[in-house]
């Protein structure tokens, strides 16, 4: 690791300061990606400032039709909080399938989200619940948010708040992990919305998370495992590398979907 | 050099540290606190697993200015020789280790399983959580009946101290 100046401020304010000062200076949130690669040397920013110090940064509460996390609300709150276990049992348990539990219990959803690893899993839950990202700026449809693969909408100055995500009327979140990694070969959120049935996709993609419109249409003509008969995603827009081919992740991605409409159906 | 104000195992200690120092190179070059193992260094062992202000986290994947102000529980903290913690009595009477690496991290795991789970947790809910803890003896089967034999020992006790423990649920969740 090379060396890096660290801060943990205890305001946002601060925290925006502090990393206006140079190019190379970087949020750390949890540290659960950023450390591995600042060991590894593929990072090497001249400092750290850590959010870990603003106490509003973290939190979960339920209102009305929607959820608010904080951004530094470990996976591991997320996973055992009651309230959001009994409106959104989906999400809780999303964030139970992250990692392992000392992973769960450093790592944070706003960390997850400004990495934008293309195999991480709460992207799909901001994608089919039609979450917003609250910023110290602005607020981004989580549909304007993914950019591509480890590319978000966010400014380098700019920290994620906190995600509101809409209650949707039913979700599941089906994943197949890798057997080493835990994270996603293949991640399906299917939630059923005011607004129609949203179905998003991680893991599988070349460019990250994606909605997969084709399933949305069939479900939305009928919300039956049967409807997803035949749909194919295209294998060559899939990851392959050593774990699996595209054509292997792209069936993979259509299994979990069935998956997860048959625990709703 | 920036100074770090860390609780170890109930001690508070001012510590010089490198700034980019991980917390478990300071707990064992620093403290001197050695059981705390280095398996892999890529979070994916948990060798490492060590308490932060009550949680179990990969003590090679926190900065140890990260840990500044904080309490920190090491496997030297929880029992002693004479007088061993329930968990590491579990591990001994089921032969929850054979070269013993892995076993500080188990242990760390263990109590954390026990912490969230109550004394009732079953096996399926301890491998599934087991998952970021490696042994590369193989030899799950007794770690897994040595974790759910020292919750059970631990009745819902806190992990030091002895005092009941108001949060810990006494259900297993499984």
């Amino acid at each position: 690791m090379f060396p890096f100046d660290y801060h943990r401020p205890d305001s946002l304010d601060a925290a925006r300061v502090l990393v206006a000062a140079g190019d190379d200076i970087k949020f750390l949130a949890g540290g659960q990606t950023l450390i591995p690669t600042l060991k590894q040397r593929l990072a090497a920013p001249g400092g750290l400032v850590d959010l870990a110090g603003i106490a509003s940064l973290r939190g979960i509460a339920v209102g009305p039709g929607s959820v608010t996390i904080g951004a530094m609300t470990p996976h591991a709150d997320v996973a055992e909080h009651a309230g959001l276990r009994a409106v959104l049992p989906a999400l809780a348990g999303l964030a139970g399938l992250i990692g392992d539990p000392a992973v769960r219990n450093r790592g944070t959803l706003g960390g997850s989200l400004a990495n934008n690893d293309p195999t991480a899993d709460y992207p799909a839950a901001c994608l089919a619940f039609d979450a917003v990202i609250l910023t110290s700026g602005r607020e981004i449809p989580a549909g304007l948010f993914f950019l591509g693969l480890f590319e978000t909408a966010l400014e380098p100055d700019e920290a994620i708040v906190a995600v509101r995500f809409p209650i949707p009327r039913r979700a599941a979140y089906e994943k197949f992990p890798n057997p080493a990694s835990r994270y996603a070969m293949a991640g399906v959120m299917v939630a059923e919305t005011a607004d129609g049935v949203r179905v998003a996709v991680t893991g599988a993609g070349q460019s990250g998370v994606f909605r997969w419109e084709e399933a949305e249409t069939a479900l939305e003509a009928g919300f039956i495992v049967s409807a997803l008969d035949g749909l194919q995603l295209p294998a060559e827009d899939m990851i392959a590398d050593i774990h699996g081919s595209g054509a292997y992740r792209a069936r993979l991605a259509w299994v979990m979907a069935r998956r997860a409409v048959a625990r709703l159906a | 050099m920036p100074a770090i104000a860390l609780t170890v195992n109930g001690t508070p200690h001012g510590i010089d540290i490198d700034g980019r120092a991980l917390l478990v190179d300071v707990l064992r070059e620093g403290l001197g606190l050695t059981g705390t193992h280095v398996g892999c260094d890529t979070s994916q062992c948990g060798a490492c697993t060590v308490h932060l202000d009550g949680r179990a986290v990969k003590a090679c994947t926190v900065l140890a200015v990260q840990a500044d102000g904080h309490e920190v529980l090491t496997i030297e903290g929880i029992g002693t020789a004479g007088a061993l913690h329930p968990m590491q009595v579990a591990f001994r009477e089921h032969h929850g280790l054979q070269c013993g690496f892995c076993t500080p991290g188990m242990i760390m795991a263990g109590l954390d399983i026990a912490r969230r789970n109550g004394p009732s947790v079953g096996p399926e809910v301890v491998r599934e959580e087991l998952e970021g803890n490696l042994c590369r003896c193989t030899g799950y089967h007794n770690i897994v009946n040595a974790i759910m034999a020292g919750a059970q020992a631990m009745g819902g006790m806190q992990i030091v101290g002895g005092a009941p423990d108001a949060d810990a649920p006494t259900v297993s969740a499984a």
